[in-house]
């Protein structure tokens, strides 16, 4: 009875110890590894949730078949898909579950002496006889521990080992890859990230309801925001006049953090820190500051109105949306920084700088649907239910009239877009990067060898090997044997 | 001012081309008469079976294609630095600016091994595929020097770009080594070498320097990896964000990781281990043209 019931147990027990030695074998990890490689290709091929929603979205509309089953296969998440995970944890368990014992054993390796020396020497590369004195053995000796090998001296021979370093380097390199790993995991899982565009001249409070995007990691929440604040005071953007491609961008701001206030620069590759928290200037456009009259020229909207570039030269689209207004009214627009007129494409832009700004809209009246409940671009508006009822343009200063009232562009500022980022992981990550080059040197350019000496009848015999017939071993040879001989 | 240096570095790069043609004609006539050779050595010891080169004749031509090697590149290094100063920044911001400097680098690459080993059988390949490269840069992607985009204004685009275009060189001259084994290989399983390719070192010799080349630059591709990453972080607010640059720089890496396993812990050589060590540098080309030209993300400063 008793058999019955233990042999599938051991069996069990031993088809789970069967399939971790498959697992941490060097042929699993080795497919794992190139898989890997492979398994990243399609996120770079197909557009990405996380890199590029819009092409996402256009991809759908252009293919609805095929997207519908790339979507259930994830190939628009490859790098957080199912079977994405499935490789790179196995890769890790197998990683672990080869290092970590490896690294025991490697532990208990430096701790003894070198293994004793092998019975035949005459086996093993650069093997020679030399006729020598007596005193090889201690001469040796001398010369093994001025080159700091560690040995092992029996009667008549001595084993020398050096190099543990190449295997400490590979060991901590693997070791480093779990840390990277845990980085990026822990990034994931407490950091968060947001956008938020700031018109020059106004305040970003660090609150949710400021962010235009905001995402948390998994095992945070909104309650974890530091309170800063950060004022636009200035910003300028250059351009190169022949190519028209952006030279350099700085804001100037007043921040406040904990009660004090100080003046900084921001530019691209120089980000504010807020303790964890770091803050880019990630991009920039205009904003139309506009006045819409109604017809007995109340006001019934004031304000800069944030417009989205299209291209490098900073044509920009967006909505202006008045619901006071009695009807109200939307004016869906475009504005050029330095206004050109093709007979194609109507309205350009030709320059990224403000030299000749103008504003063109169609007006529409009725309905903008702002109280539907339904969330909407704050950069267009549907107008589907609407009525057009004019269309116009104006440069600063000039007030264009409609039926119903006017609408006057007063001038136009600078927005900035400000990424608020904060990844508590990445200090992890980055200590793996360092610690994994460290390993990989130490690994690749270590070299790890064995001398043996051992006296005979006629003298003494001399033999080597290096792991991966790592090169150089013969000159050192030859040098042991030069001081062996007296030469030296 | 600027555009006078712009000037300078285009003499300094057709004059660069000039010269590795020379090199090219050097190597090409010490190649063609290295195979005539045989005929007139060593028939005197009757031996006909291990007919051996005399390279007496043609060594003043090798000598003459390496000479022309190194003063080309220098010429190319001039013409890579005026570049640098005309557009006031390093030359590292168009695809015409990486070519050149990729040129460079694999050159350089060559160069420096040929100190360690002998490989100036190479040198006719390394003649012509530079020429080509230089070609296709001058005509196809030329771009008047521009300044950097914001987001390239910043040390790590001198540490990151440096270190990762010496990889490029040295993995490339890994494969070249690699097709080499190859294309032997093929030719020894129908009989003896050919003449002209008896100077060419034995496949096990080929085998071993490829691994060497590729054992050598991995840490250095690592780092190049990972200062992108630090840069990228400052600029962009994130280390890693899976742009098509950044996959195909992480697969190359991954590639190159499976070819040193494959060599150091499962004990693939030959045949098997030279085709993933060109499939790993492929991944590296096809960065570098794919992504750059027709690749969409924030790393596409092609200019094209
Ligand atoms: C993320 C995945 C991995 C990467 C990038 C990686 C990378 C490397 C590199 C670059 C080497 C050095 C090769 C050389 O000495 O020429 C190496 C060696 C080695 N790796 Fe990995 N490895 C990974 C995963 C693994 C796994 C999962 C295992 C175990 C199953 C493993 C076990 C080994 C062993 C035993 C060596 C040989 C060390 C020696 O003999 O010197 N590695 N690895």
């Amino acid at each position: 009875m008793t058999n019955q019931v233990e042999i599938p147990e051991l069996g069990f027990i031993g088809l789970l110890r069967f399939a971790w030695r498959q697992l941490t074998s060097m042929r699993t990890a080795l497919i794992l590894l190139m898989l890997m490689g492979v398994a990243a290709i399609p996120g770079s091929l197909i557009p990405q949730r996380i890199t590029n929603p819009m092409a996402v979205r256009d991809f759908f509309a252009n293919n609805p078949g095929l997207s519908s089953w790339y979507d259930r296969l994830s190939l628009f998440d490859v790098y957080g898909s199912p079977w994405f995970s499935a490789i790179y944890i196995l890769l890790f368990i197998s990683l672990i579950g080869c290092v970590l014992p490896r690294s025991v054993e490697h532990y208990k390796a430096m701790l003894a002496p070198p293994p004793v020396t092998p019975k035949n020497l005459d086996r093993l590369s650069f093997h020679q006889e030399i006729s020598a004195s007596t005193a090889s053995l201690e001469l040796a000796a001398t010369w093994f521990k001025q080159k700091r090998f560690r040995v092992r001296i029996e009667g008549d021979s001595i084993s020398a080992e050096k190099g543990y370093l190449r295997e400490t380097g590979n060991l901590l390199f693997h070791l480093s890859l779990i840390l990277i790993l845990i980085g990026v995991s822990f990034g994931s899982l407490f950091g968060m990230r947001g956008d938020a565009i700031v018109n020059v001249g106004e305040r970003f409070i660090n609150v949710p309801t400021t962010y235009d995007t905001l995402s948390f990691g998994k095992l945070i929440n909104a309650n974890s925001l530091p309170p800063f604040t950060v004022k636009v005071d200035r910003f300028v953007a250059q351009y190169d006049p022949k190519t028209n491609a952006p030279k350099d961008y700085t804001a100037w701001v007043t921040v406040t953090d904990s009660g004090k206030t100080s003046k900084k620069v921001l530019k691209v590759n120089e980000p504010l820190t807020f303790g964890n928290t770091r803050v880019y200037l990630q991009a920039n456009g205009y904003s139309p500051v506009v006045t819409v009259r109604d017809s007995e020229k109340k006001i019934v909207f004031q304000g800069p109105v944030p417009f989205l570039p299209q291209d490098g030269n900073l044509r920009s689209i967006g909505s202006i949306k008045v619901p006071d207004a009695k009807p109200s009214v939307g004016f869906v627009a475009s504005f050029v920084p330095t206004n050109a007129r093709t007979t194609s494409q109507g309205a350009i832009s030709i320059f990224p700088e403000l030299l000749d700004p103008k504003l063109l809209f169609s007006i529409w009246e009725g309905d903008l649907g702002l109280d539907s409940g339904v969330p909407q671009s704050v950069y267009k508006i549907d107008t589907s239910k609407l009525k057009q009822i004019g269309l116009g343009s104006v440069k600063p200063g000039e007030t264009f009239n409609y039926r119903g009232g006017s609408i006057t562009l007063e001038t136009v500022i600078p927005w900035i877009n400000l990424n608020v980022v904060d990844d508590p992981g990445k200090r992890y990550a980055l200590l793996g990067g360092i610690v994994a080059v460290l390993g990989l040197l130490s690994s690749l350019y270590g070299r790890r060898r064995r001398i043996w000496i051992r006296t005979t009848n006629s003298g003494v015999e001399v033999a080597a090997l290096a792991k991966n017939s790592a090169p150089g071993l013969e000159a050192e040879v030859n040098d042991f044997v030069k001081h062996l001989k007296g030469e030296k | 001012m600027q555009t006078t240096w712009a000037y300078i570095s285009n003499y300094f790069v057709y004059s660069a081309m000039a010269v590795f043609t020379i090199s090219f004609i050097a190597h090409a006539f010490e190649t063609a008469f290295a195979v005539r050779a045989p005929e007139t050595a060593d028939t005197t010891e009757g031996n006909l079976l291990t007919k051996t080169l005399d390279y007496k004749r043609t060594e003043r031509a090798a000598r003459i294609a390496t000479a022309m090697m190194i003063l080309a590149f220098f010429l190319l290094l001039a013409g890579v630095v005026a570049r640098g100063i005309s557009a006031k920044h390093v030359p590292w911001g168009n695809m015409y600016e990486f070519s050149i400097t990729g040129a460079l680098a694999f050159t350089g690459a060559y160069l420096v091994a040929l100190r360690k080993h002998d490989l100036r059988w190479l040198g006719l390949f390394i003649s012509i595929s530079v020429l080509l490269t230089l070609g296709t840069a001058i005509t196809l992607l030329y771009r008047n020097s521009s300044p950097l985009v914001p987001a390239l204004k910043s040390t790590w685009l001198v540490i990151h770009v440096i270190s990762a275009i010496i990889s490029g060189g040295v993995f490339l001259l890994a494969n070249v080594v690699a097709g080499a084994y190859l294309y032997l290989e093929r030719v020894e399983s129908r009989g003896e070498r050919p003449a002209w390719l008896k100077r060419v070192p034995s496949l096990e010799v080929l085998d071993q320097l490829s691994y060497r080349l590729v054992a050598f630059v991995f840490p250095l591709w690592t780092f190049a990896v990972i200062a992108g990453a630090i840069w990228a972080e400052s600029a962009w607010g994130r280390y890693w964000g899976w742009d098509p640059k950044e996959t195909w720089a992480f697969i190359t890496w991954v590639a190159y990781a499976a070819y040193l396993h494959a060599r150091v812990t499962v004990g693939w050589r030959g045949r098997r281990a030279a085709w993933l060590c060109i499939f790993a540098g492929s991944t590296f080309l096809f960065n570098y043209v794919y992504v750059n030209v027709w690749g969409t993300g924030k790393h596409t400063y092609s200019g094209l």
